[in-house]
């Protein structure tokens, strides 16, 4: 018999501690909507989603009430784009993005991810296709979000690729310049991408992926961070011990309301992901956990080490909880979202270059980053680039979502709303890039040997 | 199917009573209680078999949650399975 004490422990996590499931997302393979008309192929993406996700906000909102557990948003990955279009005869796949709103809206979804491409060894015409028509699908779409992989450990990283990817970002956010540059929100630029993440903007459903499927992203930095208030003073094995037992408590309830999601939906459950994501509630921040272990503000020397330690251990507790493990798995650092990174950017403490080290132990990448409008669209290839070596070397998942914010300065703050958060406008280094950008071509695969 | 009810807020007289005459009028039987003041902060858990009950769990949520705000308490039920998940292995 559970006794009152786990009981309201569960209560204050949820009450006061920001306890939630952060997303139920729904992989919907499109493959089958191949057609040589556009029409034809926009028509049946429409109806595949709409019929296989149509209960899926009213079953996640069921769970929601009968667990007492919040489920913050209920979100669709399909299959990337490119692949889905490139049989259409067309120039542009922006009618396929507003298919995709059309159906995420009809089905009551907050985001729906995979207008994406796959491009780590080269495209394809169907990729420079869909990378052309990036801007202008973000900019008429509310909730589609795009995602382009343009390194890997096994492929190396196309610079040409990283090339295009800087303009696209920053015409994308010339497009969407009266929301402070927005569109980049829904943008994610990887290396290593994953075939299974339920958590946005990257979201896409890989070809290795059933027909659909049931992923489901946990959270709980504030419940970390109140674990971690017991343990003050104490020496970091202790500080490991509590992180992973409280990423296990955290991944069980994943768990268990995935599986309760794959039942009631006749959907496969395909991962849980361990992953500790931030808002920019006050709580609620990775931030505060690494402050909270002892250092004076995020970003000051000792936070790439706390991080790691944080990363490794969130893993450890939650791998044993869940059956199957995937996507993401790991602690994001999205500046514009988490509360404790916002203070700490704001104040100079948390640079550009500290967070680039940070993703070197961490889950994804430089993430939800406003720099200044007049960035170089050369700079930002060469940030992508500089973050996809790291994934690439490493081994892991890296990634940049980067707002070159029209208009803005150092020193202004750009307001995104919602769970997205509000970005102080950050430093970029002044001197170019051109040269090496201009080069193209592909940076070759590295060793997996002699690590050194 | 069996779920847990907690009851938080400022105690006063008849907190308990309410709540159980609310659930007794659902057809849910209680199972287990515990209780307990800590400086004016009362806290009630409760273990409820839910078999006879009409209505749906997430209706019940939608009931007690309704009559709590009435005396500014937090009523809620909740799943067992939830804590179980967390707590046990």
């Amino acid at each position: 018999m559970l006794n009152q004490h786990e009981i309201m422990q569960t209560i204050q996590m949820i009450d006061q501690q920001h306890l939630d499931v952060r997303t139920i997302t729904m992989g919907i393979s499109l493959l089958s909507c191949a057609h040589s008309s556009v029409k034809t192929a926009c028509d049946k993406v429409y109806d595949k989603i709409t019929c296989y996700a149509e209960k899926l906000v009213a079953t996640g909102e069921a769970i929601e009430k009968e667990f007492g557990i919040p489920i913050v948003n209920k979100r669709i990955s399909v299959t990337p784009i490119a692949l889905v279009a490139a049989a259409a005869e067309t120039d542009s796949y922006v009618p396929f993005a507003q298919a995709l709103d059309r159906a995420a809206k009809t089905t009551g979804v907050n985001f729906i991810g995979g207008f994406s491409a796959l491009v780590q060894k080269g495209m394809t015409e169907a990729d420079r296709i869909l990378i052309r028509s990036i801007p202008e699908a973000l900019a008429v779409t509310d909730i589609v979000c795009s995602s382009v992989n343009v390194g890997s450990t096994k492929a190396g990283i196309d610079m040409d690729a990283v090339a295009l990817m800087g303009r696209t970002i920053k015409e994308l956010a010339e497009r969407t310049a009266d929301r402070g540059g927005f569109g980049c929100a829904k943008l994610v630029v990887f290396c290593n991408a994953v075939e299974d993440n339920p958590f946005m903007a990257g979201a896409f459903h890989g070809v290795g992926e059933p027909e659909r499927v049931i992923n489901v992203g946990v959270s709980g930095p504030g419940v970390v961070y109140h674990a971690l208030q017991d343990v003050k003073g104490q020496p970091f094995d202790v500080v490991a011990e509590t992180v992973k037992k409280t990423a296990f408590r955290i991944t069980r309830m994943g768990q268990l309301v995935a599986q309760e999601a794959s039942r009631r939906l006749d959907t496969p459950f395909g991962i849980v992901d361990l992953s500790l994501a931030p808002t920019p509630a006050i709580g609620d921040s990775v931030a505060r956990i690494l402050e909270e272990m002892g250092l004076e503000v995020c970003g000051t020397h000792g936070t790439t080490a706390a991080l790691a330690l944080l990363n490794d251990a969130v893993k450890k507790g939650g791998v044993m909880a869940s059956s199957h493990v995937g996507g993401l798995s790991g602690a994001f650092i999205p500046v514009s979202e988490d509360e404790g990174m916002i203070a700490a950017a704001g104040s100079g403490a948390l640079t550009l270059d500290k967070l680039e080290a940070m993703t070197c132990v961490c889950s994804v990448g430089l993430d939800m980053i406003a720099v200044p409008g007049d960035t170089p669209a050369e700079t930002i290839s060469a940030i992508i680039a500089d973050e996809a070596a790291i994934g690439m070397v490493n081994s892991k998942t890296t990634a940049v979502r980067i707002i070159p914010a029209p208009g803005c300065t150092v020193g202004d703050t750009v307001e995104f709303g919602g769970l997205l958060g509000s970005a102080p406008v950050q430093p970029v280094h002044p001197f170019s890039a051109q040269t090496f950008i201009a080069r193209g071509g592909r940076i070759p695969a590295p060793m997996q040997s002699l690590k050194n | 199917m069996k779920a847990i009810v907690t009851v938080i807020g400022k105690d006063r007289v008849g907190i308990t009573a309410a709540v159980c005459s609310l659930l007794a009028r659902h057809n849910i039987n209680i199972l287990d209680i515990t209780q307990t003041v800590l400086q004016e902060f009362f806290t009630m858990v409760m273990l409820v078999d839910t078999a006879a009950c009409e209505q749906s769990i997430g209706d019940m949520a939608d009931i007690l949650e309704q009559a709590g705000k009435e005396q500014e308490l937090s009523i809620r039920i909740q799943r067992e399975d939830i804590f179980n998940a967390m707590h046990r292995i």
